[in-house]
């Protein structure tokens, strides 16, 4: 399996002090990594690193095995932010709209979106469920049906790693099982790689084959299913920590999730 | 009833504000989902400063105007950025300062009959010339809205994720600010200063209460201005009122209408379908 993500000594701060310090680690294709951590650890900060939004004080970010400095496939990076700091919940847009917004990287600038485009739009909704919702206004959904209609905007330029950060802030218990089992579907399908901060560390551990665990600065790789990854992640939350390294069944989770759309 | 289109100068005024009410609420759209309502007010009392600028320089005053409201568009943008949090305080910064040396400037203005007529616009009394900037210029502005229209969209709803999809989101914002003030400075002729940024918003605020789409939303947005700027152009005539103070009153009372409707007869018959379908 190839390399699409290798970071080397990554040191990064702010105001001349260091939040990341000569962290290293490489995800393979078609990882689903859970980030985890405290609050103030970085993960945020170190995603924004992936992302190319900030730039490391120190170190090499190497993407789909391209320098960051130099790397321009954009396209094939897919990013889910927080729904609440995404965007104003009373724009006036639909379902469709939002979705093929993330067109740009097909069409190009000045084009149009076409007709031959509306069916990529209706098959990345069809992927997350939202297939019937296309005239719905963004604003009326549910959390949970927003968070997936905001992965399919993400789908539609067909992307290789999918970053998400903190998808289930605000959702209730089942839409956020749904969205796992969802993004457990399009890491094991489509193949997509996903790299997910999140505080679900019981919910992550199902699905996730790599535990990327922040404190100190520093960044360890777990495999959720040693022996040790409970302990040390206790250790990192200062408190006994469950992990549900069993192997959970998503076929019901998403059959009732069908039956509702 | 028609005779109001036998006049030369009334054609004009009716191209003129015909183009002023497509141009005005397509930029307002952006412009208000954004959160700046209030960038109208703070450009055109640039623009007036650069009116006076213009007169008392011996320049054509609209293009005084025009000069004026794309340097304080910009110098929103750069202020913007010392107060990322606090987007206002740039608007209100470059307002004060527009309205400074508007204040100033005009003290030195010959002809106050000319800087007033600035304030509530002269629709009726359109140059040639003014006829013509007015085209070219709401040509630009149309054809750069069509043209990206699917960009200044992501834009406007998530700014962050249009720059991850690659669009040259710095480009587009500084070309959108500059058709921010160039549409405003040239409405500023007709439907005068003071007027101006009512007619960026009033019709967007009553599309948002109708519309079902972003789409819709623009659609809307021009039908209504459009709607607004032709009858208050027509009943000016007739009731000879200040053309400029009518077509906002229209506005209003459109947005009024679009409010009662939505809040009173909707709901009622939303009640009555849903009696009916119980029974």
């Amino acid at each position: 399996m190839g390399k699409v993500i290798e970071v080397n000594n990554l040191s990064f701060g702010y105001d001349g002090r260091l939040t990341i310090k000569d962290v290293s680690f490489s995800v393979d294709k078609g990882d689903f990594v859970g980030i985890i951590g405290p609050n103030g650890s970085g993960k945020s900060t170190l995603v924004k690193l992936l992302l190319g939004i900030l730039r490391p004080s120190g170190g090499q970010i190497r993407i789909l095995g391209e320098n960051i400095e130099k790397f321009n496939r954009w396209d094939k990076i897919g990013y889910v932010s927080q729904k609440a700091n995404a965007y104003n919940t009373a724009f006036p847009a639909t379902v469709e709209e939002v979705v093929s917004a993330n067109l740009f990287s097909r069409i190009g600038l000045f084009k149009p979106i076409g007709r031959k485009h509306r069916d990529v739009v209706y098959n990345a909704l069809k992927l997350v469920g939202m297939q019937d919702y296309g005239k719905s206004l963004i604003g009326n959904l549910s959390g949970g049906q927003q968070q997936r209609v905001f992965i399919a905007r993400v789908l539609v330029s067909e992307p290789e790693i999918m970053f998400l950060d903190e998808p289930t802030v605000g959702i209730d218990v089942k839409s956020e099982e749904e969205l796992y089992c969802m993004l457990a579907r399009l890491n094991n399908e489509l193949g997509i790689t996903i790299m997910m901060v999140t505080h679900d560390i019981s919910a992550v551990t199902v699905h996730a084959n790599k535990l990327a665990c922040m404190a100190d600065k520093g960044l360890v790789m777990h495999d959720p299913k040693e022996e040790d990854a409970k302990k040390y992640i206790s250790q990192l939350y200062g408190y006994e920590v469950n992990l549900h390294i069993h192997q959970h069944n998503c076929d019901n989770v998403m059959k009732g999730d069908e039956d509702n759309v | 009833m028609f005779e109001v289109f036998q006049y030369a100068f009334m054609q004009k005024a009716f191209i003129t504000g015909t183009l002023i009410a497509l141009i005005t609420p397509a930029i307002g759209v952006i412009v208000v989902l954004r959160g700046f309502s209030m960038i109208g007010d703070s450009l055109s009392h640039s623009s007036l400063a650069g009116v006076a600028a213009g007169l008392v320089a011996g320049v054509n005053p609209v293009a005084g105007a025009v000069f004026f409201s794309v340097f304080a568009a910009l110098g929103i943008e750069k202020v913007r950025k010392s107060f990322p949090q606090y987007s206002e305080i740039a608007i209100a910064v470059i307002m004060s300062a527009g309205i400074g040396l508007a204040g100033v400037f005009s003290g030195f203005v010959r002809n106050s009959a000319n800087f007033s007529s600035f304030l509530f616009g002269s629709i009726v009394a359109i140059s040639d010339f003014e006829l013509m900037l007015v085209m070219v210029l709401s040509v630009i502005v149309l054809l750069f809205l069509l043209l990206l229209y699917k960009e200044l969209f992501y834009i406007t709803f998530d700014e962050q994720s249009a720059r991850l999809a690659g669009i040259p989101v710095r480009v587009i914002n500084f070309i959108f600010t500059i058709m921010i003030a160039v549409s405003i400075s040239v409405s500023s002729r007709t439907v005068g200063t003071l007027v101006v940024s009512s007619m960026m918003v009033l019709p967007v605020a009553s599309a948002l209460q109708v519309a079902k789409s972003y789409k819709q939303t623009c659609i809307y947005s021009m039908l209504f201005g459009l709607i607004s700027t032709l009858s208050g152009i027509y009943i000016s005539y007739y009731a000879e009122t200040a053309p400029g103070g009518t077509i906002v009153l229209v506005s209003v009372l459109i947005l009024i209408i679009v409010l009662v409707y939505n809040n009173t007869v909707r709901k009622l018959l939303l009640k009555n379908s849903a009696r009916a379908s119980a029974e």
